[in-house]
Parts: C-alpha cells; sequence; structure tokens
C-alpha cells in the first residue's frame, strides 16, 4: 500500500472493521436511528441507552465500507459515558476535522483515537463513510423518527 | 474521418488479428493519462466511456469555427451549423435504422427519452389498472418515470424477475403479458449485471398482445449493432456520452406513427409552427419534441462518435469486448473470495462482483492507488441489489479500447485489497 493509503486504512481502522465493538442492538434503547448513504447504499442503525442525561449504553448495527464501520465502532467506544453535551461537542470536532483542510494537522489531545480519522480529508468520496455513523447518532440523541440521509 | 489506419477497417474474418487495439487506444488522449503515478486502466466504461480525438476536435471546431445557433438565422455560420446538426441526425438515423430522421428526437441523455415517453404517450393514454411492464434489472432510469407515471394516471407497475444468475425469467415475462398490458419498457442490457435480454422475442410478445415496447439501450448501443426496423420495438433510447460521445446529448427513436399521435414534451421555441396567444401549432416530427436551443455541438459531437464507431465496425467490437469478457471473467478467478454477480449465459461487457468480508467502496479506493477505475456502489440499480441481498458491488466495464493489461492490472490490485483486509 502506498503512503496515502496507509493514512487512510490505519492498523486500527482495518483491525476496528475486521472486529467491530458493541456490534449489537440494545433491546431496551430510548434512543435509536437508522442513517442511509443513497450514494452506496449503505446503512447503519445507532442505538443508544441514555440516563440522566448520560449515555450509559451504545452500539450500532448495519452495512458498510471499512471506513463507515470502523468509524462507527471507534464511536461507540468513544461516546460510552459522555454526556449528550459532550456527545455533541466530540460529534463537532470530528465533523470539522473529516471535513476540514487537510494541510492543517488534526487536534490528537480533542480527537483521542477518532484522529486516525483524519486522513479521509484527502478523499472527498469517502467523507461520507466517516461521518454516516456520527449523523445518525446525533438524530438518535435528538430523538429523531426520520432516517437520517447523508445527502 | 477518423485517420484509423487500414488495420481497422480490413474486413478479413479473423477478428483479433485485425483489430488493432493500440491503435484503438492511441485516439484517446485520456488513456495517456498517469493516476496515482500509474497508467490509467479505465474500467467505468457502464458509466461513461472516454472520447476519441475526432469527437474531441469536432467540437472544437464547432466551437472555434461555426459556432451559431440552428433553424433561425440565413447567415453562413448558422446555415453550417444547422447543416452539420440535421446530419448528425442523419448518422443516428443510419446507425439505427430508422426509416426516417423524422423519427429521431434529440434528448439530453436515456433517462430523459424514458421520461418523454412516459410524459407524452403515458399521460395520454394510460388509464386506472392500465398495466406497465418493466423488469427487476432496470436502471432507475427505467423505473421512476413508470412509478412518476402510475401516480399520475393510476397505472399499474408490474416487474418481471430476474434468476439468481441474473437472467430474465422469460415464463413469468410470457404469463405477466396480457391485455390489461398497455406497455412495455425494457433494458436490452444490464447495466449493473450485463445481462442481454431477448430483446427480439419481447417485442414480438409484447406485440401479440398490443402493447408498445420501449427498449432501453443505454448499454448496449455502444456494444452492438442496432437495427430498430428489424427489431420493430416501438421506442428505442441511449446517450450519447456512452457512446464516445459528448454528455449532455441523448437519442429517442420512436415509430414515426406512434410520435404523431403524441402531445409535446415541453413548450418553446423550435418546436412551434406559429404562435398567437390564442392557438399555438406545433411544428412537425421530429421538431415537435425539442423545444428550445438544443445541445447543437452534443449532436455534431455525436456523429462524430458514430463515424468513429462504423470505422470502428461494431461486429468487430462486440466480439473484440466478447473474448476480453472471457479473459476477464477467467481471471477474476485467481482473486481469493471473489464472486461475480450476473453470470447469465449471454451477456456482455461488465463484471460485477462481491469480495468477502471487502466492501465494494474499499475496494474501488485501493484499486484507483493502481491507476484502476472501476465503479462502486448500487449502480442506479438498487432493486437489483436487493434481488442478490447485497448492498452494492464492484464493477468493471469494458469498451473498445480496453485491454488484457487493463484486467491484469485489475486483477493485480484485487489481490492486494484481499491482502489488505482478508
Amino acid at each position: 500500500m502506498s503512503e496515502e493509503l496507509r493514512e487512510l486504512y490505519q492498523e486500527v481502522i482495518l483491525d476496528h472493521n475486521k472486529s467491530p465493538r458493541n456490534y449489537r442492538a440494545i433491546d431496551d434503547a430510548n434512543c435509536r436511528a437508522t442513517g442511509k448513504n443513497p450514494l452506496c447504499g449503505d446503512s447503519v442503525v445507532v442505538y443508544a441507552k441514555v440516563e440522566d442525561g448520560i449515555i450509559q449504553d451504545i452500539s450500532f448495527q448495519g452495512l458498510g465500507c471499512a471506513i463507515s464501520k470502523s468509524s462507527a465502532s471507534l464511536m461507540t467506544t468513544e461516546l460510552k459515558g459522555k454526556t449528550i453535551d459532550e456527545a455533541h461537542d466530540i460529534f463537532n470536532t470530528f465533523h470539522d476535522m473529516v471535513t476540514g483542510d487537510p494541510s492543517v494537522e488534526a487536534d490528537a489531545d480533542q480527537l483521542g483515537k477518532m484522529v486516525v480519522f483524519a486522513g479521509v480529508r484527502e478523499y472527498p468520496a469517502r467523507v461520507k463513510c466517516a461521518s454516516l455513523a456520527w449523523h445518525t447518532i446525533e438524530a438518535a440523541l435528538r430523538d429523531q423518527k426520520d432516517p437520517v440521509s447523508t445527502e | 474521418m477518423t485517420t484509423l489506419g487500414p488495420s481497422l477497417v480490413s474486413s478479413d474474418g479473423r477478428f483479433t488479428d485485425s483489430f488493432d487495439v493500440d491503435a484503438v487506444k492511441a485516439e484517446f488522449p485520456v488513456l495517456s493519462e498517469l493516476v496515482h503515478g500509474k497508467p490509467l486502466h479505465y474500467l467505468d466504461n457502464a458509466a461513461t466511456t472516454q472520447k476519441p480525438r475526432i469527437v474531441i476536435d469536432t467540437l472544437r471546431t464547432y466551437y472555434e469555427e461555426y459556432n451559431a445557433n440552428i433553424h433561425r438565422a440565413v447567415h453562413t455560420l448558422s446555415e453550417k451549423a444547422t447543416e452539420r446538426y440535421e446530419a448528425g441526425r442523419g448518422k443516428v438515423r443510419t446507425f439505427l435504422n430508422a426509416a426516417s430522421v423524422k423519427e429521431i428526437i434529440f434528448t439530453r441523455n436515456a433517462t430523459e427519452g424514458v421520461n418523454l415517453v412516459a410524459q407524452t404517450y403515458g399521460r395520454k393514454n394510460f388509464k386506472p389498472e392500465d398495466e406497465i411492464l418493466i423488469t427487476a434489472m432496470e436502471h432507475h432510469a427505467n423505473i421512476v418515470p413508470w412509478q412518476m407515471l402510475c401516480e399520475q394516471t393510476g397505472a399499474v407497475l408490474k416487474v418481471v424477475p430476474i434468476s439468481d444468475e441474473g437472467e430474465l425469467d422469460f415464463d413469468a415475462f410470457t404469463q405477466m403479458l396480457s391485455t390489461r398490458t398497455k406497455f412495455v419498457s425494457v433494458t436490452h442490457m444490464s447495466n449493473a449485471l450485463g445481462t442481454v435480454n431477448p430483446i427480439e422475442k419481447m417485442i414480438e410478445l409484447a406485440h401479440s398482445y398490443g402493447a408498445p415496447i420501449l427498449i432501453d439501450a443505454a448499454q448496449s448501443a455502444y456494444h452492438k449493432k442496432l437495427d430498430v426496423q428489424a427489431l420493430d420495438c416501438d421506442f428505442l433510447v441511449f446517450s450519447g456520452h456512452k457512446l464516445y460521445g459528448p454528455t449532455g446529448i441523448g437519442v429517442l427513436y420512436g415509430k414515426e406513427e406512434i410520435l404523431r399521435t403524441m402531445p409535446p414534451y415541453q413548450g418553446g421555441g423550435d418546436m412551434i409552427l406559429s404562435v398567437t396567444f390564442e392557438k399555438t401549432i406545433y411544428n412537425d416530427l421530429p421538431y415537435k419534441f425539442e423545444a428550445g436551443t438544443p445541445h447543437i455541438a452534443g449532436v455534431i459531437g455525436l456523429g462524430a462518435a458514430i463515424d468513429f464507431l462504423n470505422d470502428l465496425g461494431l461486429e468487430r467490437v462486440e466480439r473484440y469486448e466478447a473474448e476480453l469478457l472471457a479473459y476477464g471473467t477467467e481471471a477474476l478467478k485467481a482473486v481469493p473470495g471473489l464472486t461475480i454477480i450476473g453470470t447469465a449465459p449471454v451477456k456482455a461487457s461488465i463484471l460485477s462482483f462481491v469480495m468477502d468480508g471487502v466492501h465494494p467502496h474499499d475496494v474501488g479506493t485501493l484499486l484507483d492507488q493502481y491507476g484502476v477505475a472501476v465503479r462502486t456502489g448500487h449502480h442506479c440499480a438498487q432493486p437489483v441489489m436487493d434481488r442478490f441481498c447485497i448492498p452494492a458491488t464492484t464493477r468493471a466495464s469494458l469498451a473498445c479500447y480496453n485491454t488484457k493489461a487493463d484486467i491484469d492490472a485489475l486483477v493485480f490490485g484485487l489481490k492486494k485489497v484481499a491482502e489488505v483486509f482478508g
């Protein structure tokens, strides 16, 4: 693989693609939303159990590429235990990173593990893959009923 | 005219000897581009084909030497533009072997052709409970216009199923036809699977129930020789940009006697004989369906693309591509975990496939690094993906300039994909 491609498909991403974390339904979830990317037909369902404004449990299921699956997987590990406000801030930071200027270095302190998705900025066609689960959890936490679309 | 040299136009029976693919390829400037420092292997032809030099030059000459509006002014440039535009129509007529240039309507693309027929013929003729028959392998362009029409008229859309190989269930087609069937609209060749439908028999059967039939030739027109009189289809559509021509230009063929009965599609200039606020008289065929200034350069460029294809000889292109498809089908067997989607006995030019544990988007991004351009996704045929219970496929699609080296590069890249994600 080229250096550029290794930036996109980092080991962490390949690992989460192969063994996605929290890949299950939550039977007593009180937040749930479906996200679809009409461009590629990908679809993700995210579940969250929120108590007193804190995300006690979070999971996902669905079909997608390595970028979208690993992004969803890492997102669940990142957001568990966070408040809704914190989750919202992380979403904004993540979103700014994947849609941002590739020449500006991503802030690893703020992004934690999610910084592995900084390489996506070089691949405009793949930004929606990385952000699908995030848009979906935003909708779930707002308790939206309509399916989310990245279009 | 093109200057492809005698090796391409000789008509001896030994096709592969006489088809000099390197000479063909040399006619396409973009094919010498590098992608990520690698030679381009363009295998996304079912989405759009590259343009030969003759088409590019023809477009440039039009804009540099005789750009003018047509069917209007008496000045020299306008007369020349009009003459070349109508010559383009003549070339399309010959290309399809239509009976008259009145039967050749220029549209933006194949999609607009289907919409035109649905909104003029369909809206005028369909009543509640009338049935429109399509197949389960249609492109969205041959589904959605009919769904819209059904909402408007109360007509009902019926879908003929396909087999696990991606072949039309012909028995089901026969059984679903009835006196309620008021229209049949089918693809000649599936863009997602490569399946070629037995349209000759389908046209005959549809007519035996009095139903007109539209052939979506978007995928077949650049692979197969078409003869609308021999086929006896009522309508046929294709897009110029898949036929080595410019984007933004398409063709609707319709039988003259049916086109005459159809109301206009859009109103405007060029489609009228006279306009007063009391009454407007519509123009004759084919202008009745061409409102406003058309894509003049597009038509002239399409004419050049047809000249190019005629020089190549579509029958010879078809045989060359069949050989390359067989080579590719065999070569893909060397890739671990790869399954071809669409294995109908009669198919052409398309290798659609899935790989164990790897999403097509990842396949596409990796292949791009090796200079291999493929399409990944649902190919505007989501019902086909649903039929095979998959979200998407990777699709390599062939054209006249592709070589075994392109297939080899594809297989090389796919083996890397299997290594990285396996």
